[in-house]
């Protein structure tokens, strides 16, 4: 599987170039900030009319990944859904895609402030989760150790040879990854913005997404 | 009518007579359209003026009179001053106002409720104020329009949505008169039919062209460099000149050149000469601030871009330098008219060539200009995008009916041939944004009511849709400002793409000063000043014009002579050069060289097709490489030239021109490239699906906002016949696409490729090492270099 291999609170994790994170001993894949329905809310505020097809996009390519780990615990680090009402106003295709792909499979949804609350979905919903020593919640916390959240987006820029190169970005130091956004429709914050230089330790490094994942000392 | 005397004898007591064309076009001034072409310095301005000044004379018009529009705010402020002179001097009763996006909010106000007898703007502005709901009452008295600089605006969709407010006002002024005013054009009746009522008529009103220029390529002690932009060395001849002359108008074509030029100016001014800096990136108090200087006769010279292109009266110019090569002959004999505005005196102006090529191009431009050959491609039918645009202004001004809003854009010139079909999937997508998946129903933008009317869902989009009128898309630019306590001074403005390749401590020109980056607050770049001589990152891009076919085809006409008389020695032995080494391109062949450079392969194919063309040409031919496994990694393009590099030598290249191939494969390729990606950007903004500005959005920073790309991409994969999907493809096509040209020039060339295998770079290859605007091609070489750099950096930083 194409992923960069990494040692992080003595578990053995994999980033994957989707974006997504994979535990193979726990069998565990967790992805985050998915923004489910994020054109629809846009319409329903009065804004434009997005391509309203990232909700299925997003869904494939988690699709793909399921697929190519056979994982059977899935975490969704939280802003799963661009807010409550997206989450109700998913059409009854993207329901039964997502019902498709929880069949057979452990399924934590953690909550974020996108999503706040449960929501009516099939699945555990929590508002963080620990196994062997590893705690996901959605935001990192000032003080943590073996912590893995989201909620930043953040993107890395490689500079070579006259060249920017900009990609999502797995975070990573001793004490807690931070993951890129997994949905179609997400920005990214740079890894040098202040937000993310004070959470992440001086050897932290970024890993950029894509087809062969690299990793890099993060930029300040 | 007659033209009333006090008007006549004011004209007299100036010592002056009133022009032929302008009496032409008062005698005119009931016609439904009239177009006037004339030279810079006719008066051409007071000939549009005159019969609203003879209308308005015995002060009993209420309301709104003339509309003048003009595409520069500057140029609207500046008729607002020449205007008011004779007003005054004659004791007319009539109110004159300037509104553009400079003007004050509160005045703007005002002006709704109380609108001048004669009021200046811009198409932004004036389209602003056609999506207000009172406005068939701020244009209630509305007779006349004037459209200055004509053929400027005909040439972009600033244009084209100002012809679509003018159909907007004429419904609700049936008997509004239109004046267009332009310079010299190939076409004029092009511009008649983009000017008037389709299908009324439009008389055309010829003026009098003037005596032929006084024009000539500036001599210099210096050669010029055998490559870049800058022209550095005709600094100490370009400060003769201006010490020669009463006021020197230094043309440039891009922002960047002109900023860096003006630098070495002010460092070679032994004498301190008063010099001063306008384009379109300055803050807009310093640019005023040269303007008011420029009209007060404190300046001997400016350096200046297409900002200063149209017709702003600047007084006593009495020469103009065009640094650059002029690209298009047109734009050169209308910036040539700037100098000497006595009507019936020759213009004076001087061609500073920046690099040996651009010799050959000055001296085929030269030759152009003396036989009156002007060029220009004639522009296809308006462009969709500006129509979804529309159709949001119109409903952002009240409720209305399909049929009658088809039936009033068709009247527009540039819209005549809009078909129903056309029409209705523009309102489609901006209804529910036009998807194969149904999924707005709820949410739409518009809504039919039950009598048929279409309306806003949501009354309080009207207040987006306006923040978001405008055509003008070049680039997002971020303020620039001097780092202060509590914000300092303004600076101007730089592209955000320039801004993300700096890091702090970088130095940049902006405004003739070198400025320090310190990092970014709220999205505005806040800069330190700094004493040094030289910055270290040149400055952003600007603009870039394509040359135009016909000069193109002057300059391999002129490459195909023996020997070169016309041309400087030091061009002449390097033509003769590169003919010893490599080889000429011809115009009936296609020249592509191939040789190594710093440790990678380049490929140089002398297309001669125009920038954007070549440009073409170039994720055309990248692509083929990507698929042959060649690594390509990047390319640039000039009007005569692509450079491709990459990390493997083409052992056996041939493949790569079979033309046929690159047809077939265009349609294909063209979905997923960047210029693809670049114009629907484009389009999107103005159609309304990315919005540019939105109340407190760009405050909250990067991580809420995604790239139009993924827009693209998302139709691309699954909705690839969308409206927008449509409207990109005939952009790029005849835009940044401009496939005609590449069809051109493989009607040209047919099978006769030359490949030449070289040891090293070529003497006409040379100048596109140092081109800007490098275009990177994401394939296999960018995993590549992922890993190598990925490697070297952790060792360094002692992760690995």
């Amino acid at each position: 599987m194409n992923g960069y291999d990494f040692t992080f609170a003595g578990a053995r994790l994999t980033a994957l170039g989707s974006g997504a994170l994979w535990w193979h001993e726990a069998g565990l894949l967790c992805v985050s900030d998915l923004h489910l329905g994020k054109s629809e809310r846009m319409a329903r505020r009065g804004g434009a009319t997005l391509p309203p097809y990232e909700t299925r996009d997003t869904l494939t390519r988690l699709a793909a990944d399921l697929e190519a780990t056979t994982a059977q615990t899935v975490i969704c680090l939280g802003d799963s859904f661009d807010d409550p009402w997206a989450a109700q106003a998913l059409t009854d295709e993207d329901r039964a895609r997502i019902t498709v792909l929880q069949a057979g499979r452990r399924w934590l949804w953690i909550e974020g402030n996108h999503d706040p609350g449960p929501i009516e979905m099939g699945g555990t919903h929590l508002s963080e989760f620990q196994q062997f020593g590893l705690t996901f919640r959605h935001i990192a916390q000032g003080e943590a150790a073996g912590e893995i959240s989201g909620h930043y987006h953040p993107k890395a820029t490689l500079r070579s040879r006259g060249r920017n190169i900009t990609r999502a970005a797995f975070l990573i130091d001793s004490r807690r990854v931070i993951m890129p956004a997994y949905g179609t429709y997400t920005g990214g914050l740079a890894c040098d913005d202040q937000a993310l230089c004070g959470l992440m330790g001086p050897q932290a490094l970024a890993v950029l997404t894509g087809p062969a994942p690299v990793a890099l000392p993060m930029s300040r | 009518m007659k033209i009333p005397a006090q008007i006549t004898e004011w004209f007299k007591s100036r010592g002056w007579a009133i022009h032929p064309h302008q009496q032409m076009l008062f005698e005119l001034a009931g016609k439904p359209a009239t177009l006037l072409i004339a030279p810079t310095g006719g008066g051409k301005t007071m000939a549009g003026f005159l019969p609203t000044l003879a209308e308005l004379a015995d002060g009993t018009h209420q309301g709104l009179h003339t509309l003048y529009v003009s595409p520069l705010k500057a140029l609207a402020a500046d008729i607002r001053r020449n205007l008011t002179t004779p007003v005054t001097e004659i004791g007319l009763p009539i109110r004159i106002e300037d509104r553009t996006g400079d003007t004050p909010a509160s005045r703007k106000k005002r002006q709704r409720a109380d609108p001048p007898h004669i009021l200046l703007t811009t198409p932004e502005s004036l389209a602003l104020l056609t999506s207000y709901e009172d406005a068939p009452r701020i244009f209630a008295g509305l007779q006349r329009v004037i459209v200055d600089e004509i053929h400027a605006l005909a040439e972009s969709k600033r244009g084209d949505q100002l012809m679509l407010a003018l159909a907007r006002l004429q419904t609700l002024r049936p008997g509004l008169r239109r004046v267009g005013l332009s310079a010299t054009v190939e076409d004029p009746r092009a511009i008649a039919g983009f000017l008037s009522r389709h299908p009324d008529p439009c008389t055309i009103v010829e003026a009098d062209p003037g005596p032929d220029p006084d024009i000539a390529m500036l001599r210099t002690e210096d050669k010029p460099p055998w490559s870049g932009g800058g022209a550095a060395y005709a600094i100490p001849a370009v400060l003769e000149q201006v010490q020669q002359h009463r006021t020197t108008l230094i043309f440039h074509n891009t922002r960047a050149q002109a900023e860096i030029f003006f630098h070495n100016l002010w460092l070679a001014n032994d004498e301190g000469l008063p010099i001063g800096i306008h384009h379109g990136s300055l803050d807009r108090t310093q640019r005023e601030r040269v303007e008011a200087a420029m009209v007060r006769g404190e300046l001997r010279a400016i350096v200046c871009t297409g900002s200063l292109d149209l017709g702003i009266d600047w007084g006593d110019v009495d020469l103009v330098i065009q640094i650059g090569a002029p690209k298009n002959v047109k734009r050169l004999v209308q910036r040539i008219g700037r100098a000497n505005h006595r009507y019936n005196a020759p213009s004076k102006a001087l061609l500073v060539p920046a690099n040996r090529f651009e010799v050959v191009e000055c001296v085929a431009a030269l030759e152009a200009v003396k036989a009156h050959e002007l060029d220009g491609d004639p522009r296809g039918p308006g462009p969709r995008d500006v129509l979804c645009q529309q159709i949001l202004i119109t409903a952002a001004a009240g409720p209305f009916d399909a049929d009658r809003l088809y039936a009033e854009v068709t009247t527009a010139g540039p819209y005549a041939g809009l078909t129903r079909e056309g029409f209705d999937a523009c309102l489609d997508f901006v209804a529910t944004g036009g998807y194969a998946l149904r999924a707005y129903d709820r949410w739409q933008r518009l809504m039919q009511r039950p009598d048929g009317m279409w309306q806003l869902r949501d009354p309080r989009a009207a207040q987006r849709i306006r923040m978001n009128i405008g055509t003008i898309q070049d680039t997002d630019t971020l303020k620039v400002r001097l780092r202060r306590n509590r914000g300092g001074k303004p600076l101007g403005e730089i592209e955000e793409g320039f801004a993300a390749s700096l890091t702090p401590g970088d130095t940049f020109l902006i405004g003739g000063q070198i400025v320090r980056y310190e990092g970014l607050r709220e999205m505005v770049v806040e800069v330190t000043r700094r004493a040094d001589r030289k910055p270290k990152i040149a400055t952003f891009m600007g603009t870039k014009f394509a040359t135009s076919t016909q000069l193109s085809a002057r300059i391999l006409d002129m490459f195909a002579q023996e020997t070169w008389p016309q041309l400087p020695d030091h061009t002449a032995e390097w033509l003769a050069l590169q003919r010893e080494v490599s080889r000429l391109p011809e115009r009936g062949r296609l020249l592509v060289e191939s040789f190594p450079h710093e440790g990678r392969e380049h490929l140089c194919v002398y297309g001669f097709a125009g920038r954007n063309a070549m440009q073409t040409l170039g994720l055309l031919l990248t692509k083929r490489m990507e698929e042959t496994g060649l690594a390509p990694l990047g390319f640039v393009s000039t009007d005569y030239a692509t450079l491709i590099w990459g990390l493997d030598a083409p052992t056996d290249p041939s493949p790569l021109f079979e033309i046929g191939a690159l047809r077939e494969g265009l349609e294909t390729w063209l979905a997923g490239n960047a210029v693809m990606k670049r114009t629907f950007r484009a389009s999107a903004t103005i159609a309304g699906l990315i919005e540019r500005n939105t109340a407190g959005q760009r405050k909250s920073g990067r991580q809420a906002t995604f790239s139009s790309d993924i827009l693209y991409d998302t139709l691309l994969k699954y909705d690839p016949d969308h409206l927008l999907m449509q409207i990109t493809h005939e952009e790029a096509m005849r835009g940044l696409v401009d496939f005609g040209r590449i069809e051109e020039m493989i009607a040209r060339v047919g099978d006769r490729i030359d490949l030449l295998r070289l040891s090293r770079v070529t003497p006409l290859a040379a100048p596109l090492f140092l081109e800007m605007g490098r275009v990177p091609v994401q394939g296999a070489a960018e995993e590549r270099l992922l890993a190598e750099e990925s490697a070297r950096l952790l060792a360094e930083a002692g992760l690995a």
